[in-house]
């Protein structure tokens, strides 16, 4: 399978996505520039952390407006997996891909550390090598993810295990706890924590791995989402 | 056509937490202003448009804001509209 990580202006971690990705999987990795129009040749997309266009105005609120963004939009609802990370969770919520929004740490802090997940559903194609109620250790990198919506989303997330992972402690102020969501459909993940940031033991965890593999493995199955 | 200028007032809705304000609000008590309370922190954008009426500057600017300049999952907002003086950015920037 070849893979997409889009790469907009101020995304900085486009190399160290493309990075786990070979390690977790092999696969063929294409960083595809955010001019690009058309992503039919990849099996799975990657929107990667860092700061678009500078978080002008809002996080994520210029890179929706990108040419490539349409081709996501295309290829998520022709169900195609993809994986938004910190900035590309961000970027996700601005474009309406994934409900909710992003907005600036209750604590006013950047926090760059690791941090505990619980996995919330297992049963995604982005976490289905994980268990349910498993801890994982996936760093975070944030001043702006403190997830809000409203409470009536809120209730519709939780109802239909949409709240992929929460955080086993508050670091930032989250409803919830909520540190990643899925889509209705079930084939678009939002999530703060840096997976590919924990795909080694010297990274302090390989626990993202396991996310890069799922995806290798739900695309290498044909597994039909939605 | 008319030149108008535009004065946006954004700020997070009343139910999103505001850090920002809730840190300036503990700043301003402790310099003494102990009576100040519901501090809350926005953006201000100014724009200048061509519009035949008010009326459809008002609509142009509704729309830019529910396509990119808010976020109503987050934010809401305010404007006010008034003809573009010649000399406003000379004014602005005496």
């Amino acid at each position: 399978m070849r893979w997409a990580v889009i790469v907009f202006p101020g995304s900085n971690c486009d190399d160290d996505a493309v990075a786990a990705i070979t390690r977790a999987t092999g696969d063929e990795v294409v960083k595809v520039w955010h001019q690009e129009r058309d992503l039919r040749p990849y099996d799975a997309i990657v929107l990667p952390g860092g700061f678009s266009y500078g978080d002008y105005l809002r996080c994520g609120a210029i890179a929706r407006f990108s040419p490539v963004m349409a081709a996501v939009r295309a290829e998520a609802e022709a169900g195609k997996l993809v994986l938004g990370i910190c900035n590309g969770f961000q970027i996700l919520t601005e474009a309406g891909l994934l409900p909710g929004a992003l907005v600036r740490n209750h604590h006013l802090q950047f926090r760059c550390e690791m941090a505990e997940l619980v996995v919330e559903n297992d049963r995604s194609p982005f976490t289905s090598l994980y268990r349910r109620g498993e801890r994982v250790r996936i760093p975070i990198a944030h001043g702006e993810g403190r997830y809000i919506a409203d409470e009536a989303v809120l209730d519709e997330l939780a109802r239909a295990g949409r709240i992929a992972f929460t955080y086993a402690a508050d670091v930032n102020g989250s409803a919830r706890r909520i540190a990643g969501v899925l889509n209705e459909r079930g084939n678009v993940l939002g999530l703060m924590p840096h997976p590919e940031r924990a795909v080694a033991a010297w990274m302090g965890s390989e626990d993202g791995l396991r996310m890069f593999a799922a995806i290798h493995r739900a695309v290498e199955e044909g597994v039909h989402v939605g | 056509m008319a030149t108008w200028k535009a004065q946006v007032r954004v700020w997070l809705k009343p139910s999103v937490f505001d850090p920002q304000g809730r840190a300036v609000e503990q700043a301003l008590h402790s310099l003494g202003y102990t009576g100040v309370g519901e501090v809350r922190i926005g953006k201000y954008m100014e724009l200048r448009l061509e519009a035949a009426s008010e009326a459809e500057a008002a609509a142009q600017v509704r729309a830019m804001c529910d396509a990119v300049l808010v976020n109503p999952v987050m934010e809401t907002y305010a404007f006010s509209l008034e003809p573009w003086a010649k000399d406003a950015r000379a004014e602005a920037s005496a």
